[in-house]
């Protein structure tokens, strides 16, 4: 018997959303966690689309809240590399471990 | 016997999956970049095969040219575009590699042991004028507020960067 599509994208996205966690978890360069990030969110999206599709067909509020997020995605990429900048011109590293200035 | 579908999204879902962990593996930034564009792309592929064909342009309009790029140009400001990671600590990568094991054990065990029902047999339409009645139209169970206040969010998130990103102290001149 062949497996559903939705079980495989499950998988899939369950997969990739730990992939992402393994890199923020063990990276330690902020561009590289937000990668990390990014591919947590948008296994996130997978699983918002393919919920909506297999189980609840008749509607379409999975695509929109996938919309949403990849809006707000965007706002947050956009503002956390706007904060690295700025951290990268006042201690000229975007190693996590180099930002403790408000530690004491 | 699998029918070319199955075999379709199966090569799609390994193509995200390594890409995916050699986004969060290789240790050139700049490879990291290109390989997480591999990944978007073929996300986005997975939802031209779902046939969910508006989600699919947004991936590549916003994702792919948008963030990506975002990303590229911010290690070419931050110029580490040849630089080589350090080797993540042992202990770190250790922790790191059980919390994440367990954790998606944990949930694809729970995913497989759980009958999924098939929906309620309706066919799945998702065009562009239904999204935009989902959007803004003039039902009660429409998003508009929400609508209008990611537009709001995206405004603040725009003058919040140029406000971060030009900030200078006086005491550098």
């Amino acid at each position: 018997m062949n497996p559903s599509p939705l079980l495989i994208l499950l998988i899939l996205s369950t997969l990739l959303f730990f992939i992402g966690m393994y890199g923020f978890l063990t990276r330690r360069n902020m561009i590289a966690m937000l990668m990390s990030l990014e591919l947590m969110l948008n296994s996130v999206n997978i699983n918002f689309i393919a919920f909506n599709k297999y189980l609840w067909p008749g509607n379409i509020e999975g695509l929109g809240y996938t919309i949403f997020i990849i809006a707000i995605a965007a706002a947050e990429a956009a503002v956390a590399i706007a904060i690295i900048i700025n951290l990268f011109r006042n201690t000229r590293s975007i190693d996590a471990e180099d930002a403790s200035q408000l530690k004491n | 016997m699998m029918d070319a579908n199955l075999i379709a999204l199966l090569t799609l879902s390994a193509f995200i999956l390594i890409s995916g962990i050699l986004t969060v593996t290789t240790r050139r930034l700049f490879r990291a970049a290109i390989w997480l564009l591999f990944t978007l792309i073929g996300i986005a592929g997975l939802y031209f095969w779902m046939e969910v064909e508006f989600a699919a342009a947004v991936q590549i309009i916003v994702y792919v040219g948008g963030i990506v790029v975002l990303i590229i140009f911010s290690i070419f400001l931050t110029n580490q575009e040849g630089i080589h990671m350090p080797e993540a600590l042992g202990r770190r990568k250790l922790f790191g590699l059980l919390a994440v094991l367990a954790g998606a054990g944990l949930t694809c065990m729970q995913i497989i042991a759980r009958t999924w029902n098939n929906g309620d047999g309706s066919a799945y339409n998702p065009s562009v004028n239904k999204i935009g009645h989902l959007l803004v139209g003039n039902t009660p169970d429409s998003y508009v507020l929400p609508f209008e206040l990611v537009s709001i969010l995206l405004l603040a998130a725009m003058i919040g960067c140029i406000v971060i990103a030009m900030k200078s102290r006086p005491d550098e001149q």
